[in-house]
């Protein structure tokens, strides 16, 4: 029975890629995905297209390629990566330009567009956001950047031209594993409803890589997971009745087993009967998970219910300015002097004028005042905080006030941190390590427009 | 006893949606996390943290089950106030409750 063998390169933007390399040497890879986008970093890439228009791609883009492809070409492995995020064309471009800086040649460079809609957003001006049940037309700022998440089907196209490299903007995550699926084994939701489910499940358990291979997973005396340090990214083998095994290379650190396999599939999703991705609408809700050798987990079940009539656009918009500041209050009574400065800073934004939008306080801390002699101190002398018969209060070593507020502009938010420091002069006792920043918050909303009306359109590069 | 000595979880963010995942270390005590941990206790638990409902959502085929936390992430990942914008840990506090 045919099988193929595709591996997790990365589970976010910023991942390793020591992990990556490992699985394209070691792995006997048909394929090797790497997902790099978050719900919002699209939209930050928007930010640094508009500044420079070859930018707005994955910023480890060069990092990776460097690595990646002298093995994708030696090895044989294709590469399929939404790295592209804002610019699958710049990146696709820049990707060839590595290619021939490092002497790879031989390699046909695919990128996928068709997910960015901003310019047709007007047309959507009435459509109801997700989030607040209200028109698009009325969001709070106008939208930086509209994509949505297209399915698999530029992948499969993509690879049906033999590209050896596609790179995408926006899709679904597990559409980076069932690009490579339906191309092999010719699967369609019509007709593949249980393959398409499996095919879906790969793609969910891959998307995040180290945290199906005990990444996320340890917990010292409860659960442990060997050479966490260098931990292993996975690979699933996928059989054409869409069973699969997860495992991870011989040698890598981490952990494959039953739980590690079930932590990651319940992983970002709501109801298991329906979850909802372009390609399959799938149900996880019957999948069996079964050891089948060491580090090795077989996977079935799975199922699938046609695919959506519409798609989930993605926009982003310049929501608000988030200032935090924080102190820190150590030994007998710094809860109370932590309230105290607290109540200070929260009365000085009204006297000041900028009063939040919203205000959060929080109190933290273990040891980072008195190390661990004097910490582990004052905690015995208490007993355990908020032990029987003692308030909350008693035996804390120390706390960190953080005061975090949201403003409309970015000088307001500043007088938090501001004022933060000014405690070290004009607040409680003992206060130290004041610290505070201001970040500027792309928020996203979701709206859903008809799936016809977007279309993924592939270019190729060769090298 | 602490649900921690029978189960594990972890925890996933989508906006202002929290998804825990609760899974016996024995799937011999799925019936009793079924009886025991409902959503109505879990939204209880969570009161001063989730604003929203509570849905519980079972896995018979793996013995595990879902609990989606609406109105869980301070108005949502990209805009909360909360030192753990994700709700990353909050599964953890999940494993507290006494059963």
């Amino acid at each position: 029975m045919k099988t193929i063998r595709i591996g997790s390169g990365a589970g976010y933007a910023g991942d390793r890629i020591e992990p990556a390399v490992e699985l394209m040497e070691k792995g006997n890879l048909h394929y090797i995905i790497f997902e790099c986008l978050a719900e919002r970093t699209i939209s930050i890439g928007q930010m640094d297209k508009a500044k420079d228009r070859t930018k707005g791609y994955n910023r480890l883009l060069d990092y990776r390629m460097r690595r990646i492809l002298p093995l994708a070409k030696e090895m044989g492995v294709k590469v399929i990566t939404n790295m592209g995020a804002a610019n699958p064309k710049s990146a696709a471009e820049r990707t060839a330009e590595l290619a021939v800086e490092l002497g790879v040649t031989g390699l046909k460079i695919a990128y996928v567009c068709g997910d960015d809609i901003y310019g047709q957003l007007n047309r959507y001006r009435e459509n109801q956001v997700l989030e607040n049940g209200r028109p698009l037309g009325e969001l709070k700022s106008a939208p930086l950047s509209a994509n949505a998440y297209m399915g698999a089907e530029g992948i499969v196209e993509a690879l049906k031209q033999q590209a050896d490299i596609v790179i995408t903007g926006r899709v679904s995550d597990p559409a980076l594993t069932i690009g490579p699926l339906q191309y092999e084994f010719g699967w369609s939701a019509e007709d593949n409803p249980r393959e398409m489910g499996q095919a879906v499940l790969a793609g969910h358990l891959l998307e995040c890589a180290g945290q199906v291979t005990g990444g996320y997973y340890a917990d010292p005396g409860y659960k442990e997971v060997p050479n966490l340090y260098r931990l292993g990214f996975p690979l699933v083998e996928v059989s054409e009745d869409g069973t699969f095994v997860v495992t991870k290379v011989e040698g890598s650190g981490g952990l494959v087993n039953a739980d590690t396999v079930k932590e990651q599939m319940i992983y970002e999703i709501h109801n298991p009967k329906a979850y909802l991705t372009p390609d399959a609408v799938a149900d996880f809700s019957e999948v069996r998970v079964e050891p089948a050798g060491e580090n090795r987990v077989l996977v079935q079940g799975a199922c699938s219910h046609g695919r959506p009539d519409t798609l989930k656009v993605s926009v982003g918009y310049m929501d608000c300015y988030i200032g935090t500041g924080e102190i820190s209050y150590g030994g007998s009574n710094a809860l109370a002097r932590a309230r105290l400065a607290a109540e200070v800073i929260e009365k000085r934004l009204e006297l000041t004028g900028a009063p939040a939008e919203e205000l959060r306080i929080d109190y933290i801390g273990y040891n980072s005042l008195f190390r661990t002699d004097i910490s582990q101190r004052i905690l015995q002398a208490a007993g355990a905080p908020g032990g029987a018969g003692q308030s909350m209060e008693a035996g804390i070593p120390e706390v960190r006030l953080r005061v975090s507020g949201r403003f409309a502009s970015r000088e307001d938010a500043e007088l938090i941190q501001n004022e933060v420091e000014a405690l070290y002069t004009n607040g409680p006792a003992g206060g130290g390590g004041a610290s505070g920043r201001v970040e500027e918050i792309v928020s996203i909303c979701s709206i859903f427009v008809p799936r016809d009306r977007i279309e993924a359109a592939v270019t190729y590069l060769e090298v | 006893m602490k649900l921690k000595e029978i189960a594990h979880a972890r925890t996933g963010d989508k906006g202002n949606i929290s998804n825990i995942s609760l899974i016996p270390h024995q799937e011999s005590d799925y019936e009793l996390l079924l009886e025991q941990v409902t959503a109505r206790r879990v939204k209880e638990y969570f009161g001063e943290i989730c604003q929203g409902e509570v849905v519980r959502f079972e896995l018979p085929g793996i013995k595990a089950m879902n609990f989606v936390l609406d109105q869980a992430l301070g108005g949502g990942v990209t805009r909360s106030l909360a030192l753990d914008r994700h709700g990353k840990a909050l599964g953890m506090a999940l494993l507290e409750m006494e059963l």
